[in-house]
């Protein structure tokens, strides 16, 4: 065996990892910081503003202080999976990632079924949620995994119907292509928020429940239970399941961007705007999402478990449902199955 | 050893030792762990023959969403296991009878199974060139094999009504939220203004 | 085959490079930080007093039915991706069969609705 070429490719996909990883911790530290400093400014304080200029490096004094802290395993917990949970949690919400189109082809693994990748991580992520809540053998995480595996499972039916429609429109499972499938030169128009705007109303609003965001935050709604799944956990492990969750915040805006917003395309496909690099229109689109993510949690009150239930079974599963059968009839009888606007 | 043999071996050695685990674990949510690792690596061995599509759904449908009724059951209903294992021994005979009678139904059924003429050719067919496998199985799943598809889809709606009849109860004297009754409330159905003469009450 | 391996290694190797990654955060202060271990922060989260017993419990039915109607729909989503997929190349016949397949579920689904299973009280 003195076949070495392998080993150039091998560490360029190593190479690869790490930087799509960095630049993606990097970016979700300052998201955290505006996640922060919106809710700050929408209830008139000032936010995170003490270390570095206007607070800029808070989120890495953060990140210091929770390695610096003292890891607590609580006795009664089984300490193998109390410690798996964190684990579990932080590296699917980080793997979701090799799938995500930045530009064009611009992807870790070009994936033929990148959209059932990500349905399928993001429905494996209950289980952090789970095996923390159950690992800690207390009343309140466990009370909480259960209402956030219940919660959880039934959003992720109606993002799976809401799924189903723009595959229809797109008639591919690979993300690279659901976003060529939008590139019309009607540009910002072309793309499916607009003839699909129900199913992205739906989406969006899924995306919070998935992710556990206010106002379906009641994993941990601190006034009946503390802090949900995470109570008995502390230093980097707690750190890991915050840092996960806002990948998966991520995740879902990036989602949102490829499915309904035209993933790296300009908004007004002529020049000079499409002379703009792609990841930066992809940036951009994501930033947007994510500041309605923040916006949500800042002046939306809680909702109350079952009215949550309900919205997300009585509410949601009907209208995506039907929503994935008149998509269905209109492409079928007039005939514009080969996508919108192509 | 090359690249996709290491992964094949590293695949069916996981596979092959947390099924093991499955039934030797002692605490039963370890052995639910275990299954769900299993099936992990089941899907890793579907990526590998080519079927991407079935790898996902396995770990969609039976990792994300069987897995976790499992787990449920296991990790919620708190059954002490050590109990039921005290009467081990009581069992056992019986157990392994019945353990021995299906190990030779398998062996009969097996024995006797000969694959149908024309579907070894078909399973040694590559799926057509510029097609992927979701495409493929959709061509033929809706189509060519709709009548077994509506089997399916009257197994599900067995299953629909046969976790409702065996699961659900109603507690009594629960009061539920009419969120149509309640938006549909008008200031005149819902106040009452009365004047009050002071010192006479109402 | 080897197309396959293109698409699947970089994904097994930025997977390892993400667990490397959640690994060593998860680790690190066990190596650094300061431990101070002591009974009372050691035992269950509980509000003033200590836990009466086991924190695992019974609890209700209804999170079963939860989870077994996700099983249903989450197999009827898994049905309509290839569908979606090969909508073109279907015709008539993958149309209609799709529509008879929600169709019949949907009366699962109405059959659910009127027997009160999606109220949760």
């Amino acid at each position: 065996m003195s076949d070495t070429s392998w080993v150039i490719p091998f560490l360029l996909m190593i190479v690869k990892s790490l930087v799509l990883l960095v630049v993606l911790l990097v970016f979700i530290a300052y998201v955290l910081y505006a996640d922060r400093k919106i809710w700050a400014a929408v209830q008139l304080r000032r936010g995170p503003n003490v270390v570095g200029p206007y607070g800029l490096f808070q989120s890495f004094a953060d990140m210091l202080k929770f390695v610096f802290k003292e890891p607590v395993i609580p006795d009664g917990a089984n300490k193998g999976i109390f410690l798996l949970a964190p684990f579990v949690m932080g590296m699917l919400s980080l793997a979701a990632w090799a799938v995500i189109p930045l530009s064009d082809g611009w992807a870790i693994a070009n994936l033929n079924v990148g959209v059932l990748y990500i349905f399928a991580i993001s429905s494996l992520s209950v289980y952090g949620v789970i095996m923390g809540g159950w690992a800690s053998n207390s009343k309140y995480p466990f009370l909480s995994a259960l209402r956030s595996a219940a919660q959880m499972v039934s959003y992720e039916v109606s993002i799976g119907f809401v799924i189903v429609t723009v595959l229809l429109c797109a008639g591919s499972l690979n993300l690279n292509d659901i976003v060529v499938a939008q590139d019309t030169r009607f540009g910002l128009l072309g793309w499916y928020w607009l003839p699909l705007f129900p199913m992205f109303v739906i989406f969006f609003i899924s995306a919070l429940a998935e992710t556990n965001r206010p106002p379906f935050d009641l994993v941990e709604a601190e006034s009946e239970l503390v802090a949900g799944f995470m109570v008995e956990y502390s230093s980097t492990p707690y750190m890991i399941f915050m840092l996960a969750e806002y990948v998966a915040i991520m995740t879902m805006c990036a989602l949102l961007t490829i499915m309904f917003f035209g993933g790296w395309l300009s908004p007004i496909p002529y020049p000079p705007f499409t002379w703009v690099p792609g990841v930066i229109w992809f940036t951009l689109k994501v930033c947007l999402f994510f500041f309605m993510f923040a916006m949500v949690k800042a002046f939306v009150p809680r909702y109350r478990y079952d009215q949550l239930m309900r919205l997300g079974w009585k509410v949601f599963l009907p209208i995506s449902l039907f929503m994935v059968i008149v998509v269905a009839s209109v492409l079928h009888f007039t005939g514009w199955g080969a996508g919108l606007g192509q | 050893m090359d690249v996709p043999a290491f992964f094949f071996t590293l695949f069916s050695t996981v596979m092959i030792v947390s099924a093991i685990l499955v039934i030797a674990a002692r605490n039963p949510v370890h052995s639910v762990l275990f299954l769900i690792l299993a099936f992990c690596n089941a899907a890793g061995l579907f990526v590998m023959l080519g079927a991407e599509f079935l790898a996902m759904i396995l770990v969609v449908v039976y990792v994300g969403a069987i897995a976790v009724l499992f787990l449920f059951v296991v990790m919620m209903l708190d059954v002490d296991f050590t109990e039921f294992k005290q009467g081990f021994l009581q069992y056992l005979p019986i157990g392994a009878l019945i353990g021995a009678v299906v190990l030779v139904e398998l062996f009969l059924v097996l024995g006797n199974w000969v694959a149908g003429s024309g579907s070894v050719a078909a399973v040694t067919t590559p799926v057509p060139p510029g097609m992927t496998n979701t495409m493929a199985l959709g061509r033929v799943l809706y189509t060519q094999y709709a009548y077994l598809f509506q089997g399916a889809a009257l197994v599900l709606l067995t299953a629909m009504i046969g976790a409702i009849v065996l699961t659900l109860h109603h507690k009594v004297g629960v009061k539920r939220q009419n969120i149509a009754e309640q938006n549909a409330r008008t200031p005149a159905d819902a106040i009452e203004i009365h004047k009050v003469a002071s010192g006479k009450g109402l | 085959m080897l197309n396959l391996f293109d698409q699947y290694l970089p994904l097994v190797v930025f997977a390892g490079v993400a667990a490397l990654i959640a690994g060593a955060l998860l680790v690190a202060p066990f190596l650094v930080a300061f431990k101070a271990p002591d009974p009372e922060k050691l035992s269950a989260y509980e509000c003033g007093f200590n836990a009466f017993d086991d924190a695992r419990m019974k609890f209700d039915v209804r999170f079963y039915l939860v989870a077994l109607l996700f099983i249903v729909f989450d197999l009827e989503v898994a049905f309509l991706f290839p569908w979606a997929i090969a909508f073109r190349y279907v015709g008539d016949l993958g149309f209609w069969s799709m529509i008879v397949f929600l169709a019949i579920l949907t009366v699962g689904f109405i059959y659910e609705w009127k027997k009160g299973a999606l109220e949760w009280d």
